[in-house]
């Protein structure tokens, strides 16, 4: 008889290589991501005479710099895609370079390609990488040293975090999203309120969420602080993956399928936290200050520092000033400037198509990016028609990659403007100097856009699919 | 990657939490090599304005510019994984970073950078900044004891064991993983065996 396990333990335990005497685990590395931003460890393995010793388990995307109209915006940064190339092409690593129909944002690609499957370990140099826990995965975002190391070994040390388990019970409301779930507990438990725990996401309105939705509540565990987001693997899971080019077929299907129905947490499982929330008090949410936590419902008003927590007050002054707000004021009805609609987080299929279906039949106030979040979900939103959406309601349709979400393309909100974004940080300077990011679903974005100021998107769903 | 052991220089204080690492270094900058020094990119949006340092900063005080330590509130150095934070740090010239939490990311990076995160309790951490706020204070580290001394201040910091050690040593993994390296090859292979589904399909 083993003793319960949770399903962190579970994959945990089947990735040991060796145990250190202080507790750190010399695990395997299933897949290894790597984009633009990996240069330096490339670097080191140069430097060191090294070889990837696994190239078959790694895989080189271009996202982060990738242009999304025409050519790189600079030379530096048609440098950093060409130096990814060169170094797959050196080391014999699949690469899904600019114009591949499979390129896309890593964390989009790796889970649509199958990539991502239920029971492994997964790396990427790319804190966002949180993501692929939604299939059931312990993934999780290293710097460029571990990526060096991952590169020349396969293998990464580290500790076992605490488990949290977030149960969300109940159903969500109409108009509510994964992005809602994910923003509100952020504001609830803080910024750092899940530092060195993997994340377990449960309870009935998990279960109901489409995978898409999953992955967007798994990519936001790192805003929470936490190590990894994870959510066991069923139906849904299997269903999303079955067919995918990277996914085992024929008898090693039916051997994983059987693998992964073993993985979920039992039932005595021990957490070291537990929180619980009812999804039903859930509401359209959206930031108002500089960091993830800074997160309210829309029918909220802006925070009074004064009225706030001693250790609150100071921040919430700063933010304020930086985000150009007045204490007191409602949210919404805030102005905003342009609209962002991509990323990791939120430039997945059924992101567009809840976007689409606020704006058709509607024109944008303001104007606003749409990047898809691979080439593949560029390709099927165009078959769908909503391209023509986003275009007829004003919008500029691009290609797919980081883009806005981190400004590194070129792609940036201007000094001091306000964007109405579905991407994961609203941090000073994020989407660019002098940028204010307001952080909200898909669905949120584009009832924004259709105003020109923070809205319930709620009103605007009256007879619409949501 | 040289190690250390003690150091004793100026610390300036940062009086905010949550200081995320888009601040510490932003993204526009990462990707210039790194042998031209990412120093100059240290919280650069919060310390330039239009190329010009702006005055106040504690950072671009003179006395900063000798600094070996930094001082924060809790959850510094949150968010992006981007190990340039760390590298705009070290370049800088700091050699430890103190505050009550850190973003495990940013703190695994800096121990792999001999950048050791010094964890002190709230009080500690609001009794240096009000030290640092007056001008810069000396600081004393030495990574074999339990305290760091301000003057005559004794102020207890926590660091795991085995980074306490690789920063001393200036151990790099890549070279500690070398001798578990039979250890590895028997795990793939009878991991083949075991998960076969595992290993990478074709793809189409």
């Amino acid at each position: 008889m083993t003793a319960p396990r949770t399903l962190y333990q579970k994959i945990w335990d089947a990735h040991v290589i060796h145990t250190r005497e202080d507790g750190a685990d010399l695990l395997w590395v299933d897949r290894h991501l790597v984009h633009e931003g990996s240069h330096h460890a490339f670097a080191r393995l140069a430097e060191r005479g090294l070889r990837v010793a696994e190239p078959g388990l790694t895989t080189g995307v271009a996202d982060h710099y990738v242009p999304t109209r025409g050519t790189p915006a600079s030379e530096a940064i048609g440098r950093m895609i060409a130096t990814l190339r060169e170094n797959c092409a050196r080391h014999g690593i699949r690469f899904f370079g600019q114009r591949d129909p499979r390129q896309g944002i890593v964390h989009v690609v790796g889970p649509e390609q199958g990539l991502t499957l239920p029971g492994l370990t997964m790396v990427c140099g790319d804190s966002h990488t949180s993501t692929h826990g939604a299939l059931g995965a312990i993934a999780f975002g290293i710097g460029a040293t571990e990526v060096a190391h991952v590169l020349a070994t396969q293998t990464i040390w580290q500790k076992p975090a605490r488990s949290l388990r977030l149960t969300f019970d109940g159903a969500l409301g109409p108009g509510i999203t994964a992005k809602d779930m994910a923003l509100h507990w952020i504001a609830r438990l803080g910024s750092g309120g899940a530092q060195g725990h993997a994340v377990e996401y449960a309870g009935s309105a998990v279960r109901a969420l489409s995978m898409e939705g999953r992955l967007t509540l798994c990519n936001l565990s790192i805003e929470g602080g936490a190590r990894c987001g994870m959510v066991a693997p069923d139906d849904t899971t299997f269903a999303y993956l079955e067919g995918r080019s990277f996914v085992p077929d024929g008898p090693h299907w039916e051997a994983a399928r059987e693998a992964w129905s073993d993985l979920p947490s039992d039932a005595d499982a021990a957490f070291d936290r537990d929180v619980t929330i009812d999804a039903a008090e859930i509401e359209p949410t959206v930031t108002w200050g500089t960091s993830p936590e800074d997160a309210l419902p829309i029918g909220a008003t802006v925070p009074d520092p004064d009225r706030a927590a001693t250790d609150r007050r100071d921040h919430i002054a700063r933010a304020l000033d930086y985000m150009g707000l007045s204490a007191g004021r409602p949210l919404s009805g805030t102005p905003i400037d342009q609209v962002f609609i991509g990323s990791c987080t939120n430039a997945r299929i059924e992101d567009l198509r809840e976007a689409a279906s606020v704006l058709a039949g509607r024109v944008a106030k303001v104007p606003g990016l749409v990047s898809p979040g691979s080439a593949l979900v560029k390709q099927v939103a165009e078959q769908e028609g909503l391209d023509r959406v986003f275009r007829d309601a004003g919008l500029t349709w691009v290609e797919a990659g980081c883009s806005m979400c981190v400004g590194m393309n070129g792609d940036i909100v201007p000094p001091g403007k306000r964007c109405a974004s579905t991407t994961n940080r609203n941090f000073r300077g994020r989407q660019g100097p002098g940028a204010r990011t307001h952080l909200m679903s898909p669905a949120m974005v584009a009832a924004a856009a259709v105003t020109g100021e923070l809205t319930d998107v709620r009103f605007l769903l009256t007879g619409r699919a949501a | 990657m040289s190690g250390w052991r003690t150091h004793s220089g100026p610390a300036v204080g940062l009086d905010q939490h949550g200081i995320d690492t888009d601040q510490l270094i932003p993204a526009r900058f990462m990707s210039t090599p790194r042998t031209e020094g990412y120093g100059r990119f240290l919280l650069h949006d919060q310390r330039f304005e239009e190329g010009r340092p702006i005055p106040g900063h504690p950072l671009n005080t003179a006395d900063a510019e000798d600094a070996r330590f930094l001082i924060a509130r809790r959850d510094f150095g949150v968010g992006s994984s981007r190990e340039a934070a760390v590298y705009a740090l070290v370049d800088f010239g700091i050699r430890a970073v103190i505050a009550p939490s850190f973003g495990d990311i940013f703190a695994a990076n800096a121990v792999n950078n001999a950048l050791a995160p010094l964890r002190v309790s709230e009080a500690a951490a609001e009794s240096l900044l009000s030290l640092t706020g007056t001008g810069a204070t000396e600081l004393h580290v030495d990574l074999t004891a339990t305290h760091m001394n301000a003057g005559q201040e004794k102020i207890a910091f926590a660091l795991d064991d085995h980074w306490r050690t690789k920063i001393i040593n200036g151990w790099d993994d890549i070279d500690l993983t070398g001798k578990h390296q039979g250890a590895i090859a028997a795990y793939r292979e009878a991991d083949m065996v075991r998960r076969p589904w595992a290993v990478v399909a074709r793809g189409a």
